[in-house]
């Protein structure tokens, strides 16, 4: 493997290693209701940030493609969308394991749980917007429009909304940081690696998808 | 066989009851016992491991790409 070009995959590694290690052995502030719990931050909050990074990424290629309409840009607009939607799923559900153990129950109202399956919901209508054409171009063209949409609504269902109302996540009403949380500062240490960790793996599992797709294309010209 | 099955139901449900229930110290509970035995390292170390596999395969698909790339190219 080549390191000068690869070398954020090796970053990635790396930074999810001392996850998994200092994640388990490091200290962290005492708290109730949460108690060990709390050490979910390093795993659960992560996989937003790779949701976010790549819906993000997905977005601009979609932008990308209406501005110049190459087959390649929609290739990488749905892929990270598909990686996207991987690591939300892996966020709802890693949440609600934790719900069940802290709020004590799988699923509640809560104004950013609601928002995250109806955010879900709606990337999973892109996907069976993609399957419902046959001819690429239309394809590519409609489903870029409705991924600038998609987005546009996922931003104020997780990141606006909560923060207006009432929620049993941190920061309702207010910004979700922990400072108040933990003023030593122990667990920013992981959190941070962590999150930049996930997005990194993220983006290497589409770049093989994306690897694999434009080999598939290669393929199917010469057939 | 059915027996045995129900009976490990409710062995799990009341343990869950029990983690349910604890009461509220002035100090919230921690996993202190595990971390003083030491035994939390086996946990990391499992996961590691799994993390570990994990990455392997990916390296290990990305260098079998990396080969089909260089063939087609051919």
């Amino acid at each position: 493997m080549n390191i000068k070009k690869n070398w954020w995959k090796a970053l990635s590694v790396l930074l999810l290693m001392y996850v998994m290690i200092w994640g388990f052995i490091g200290v962290i502030p005492r708290q109730p209701v949460l108690h060990e719990t709390a050490r979910n931050l390093y795993f659960h909050v992560p996989m937003w940030f790779a949701m976010f990074s790549m819906f993000g990424v997905s977005t601009w290629y979609s932008v990308k493609y209406l501005q110049n309409p190459l087959i390649e840009f929609d290739d990488k607009a749905s892929e990270y969308a598909n990686t996207g939607i991987i690591f939300a799923c892996a966020g709802l559900i890693t949440g609600s394991i934790w719900a069940r153990f802290t709020w004590g129950v799988w699923w509640t109202n809560d104004v950013k749980l609601n928002g995250a399956a109806i955010g879900l919901l709606i990337y999973f209508a892109y996907i069976v917007l993609r399957g419902s054409f046959k001819d690429e171009q239309q394809r590519a063209k409609i489903s870029a429009i409705y991924n600038i949409f998609a987005i546009a609504l996922l931003i104020p269902l997780l990141i606006i909304l909560p923060r207006l109302s009432d929620s049993l996540h941190p920061g309702a009403g207010g910004n979700p940081g922990f400072k108040p949380m933990d003023t030593a500062g122990t667990m920013r240490k992981v959190f941070y690696p962590a999150g930049l960790g996930w997005i990194l793996l993220a983006t290497w599992i589409t770049n093989l998808r994306l690897r694999i797709k434009a080999l598939e294309r290669i393929q199917e010209e010469n057939l | 066989m059915k027996h045995l099955l129900s009976f490990i139901t409710i062995l799990v449900l009341t343990a869950t009851n029990i983690f349910a229930q604890q009461t509220v110290n002035q100090e919230p509970t921690m996993a202190d016992k595990m971390y003083e035995d030491g035994r939390i390292y086996v946990v990391v170390a499992v996961v590691a491991t799994i993390f570990a596999v994990i990455i392997v395969y990916l390296i290990n698909m990305d260098s079998k790409i990396s080969k089909l790339e260089k063939q087609i190219k051919k």
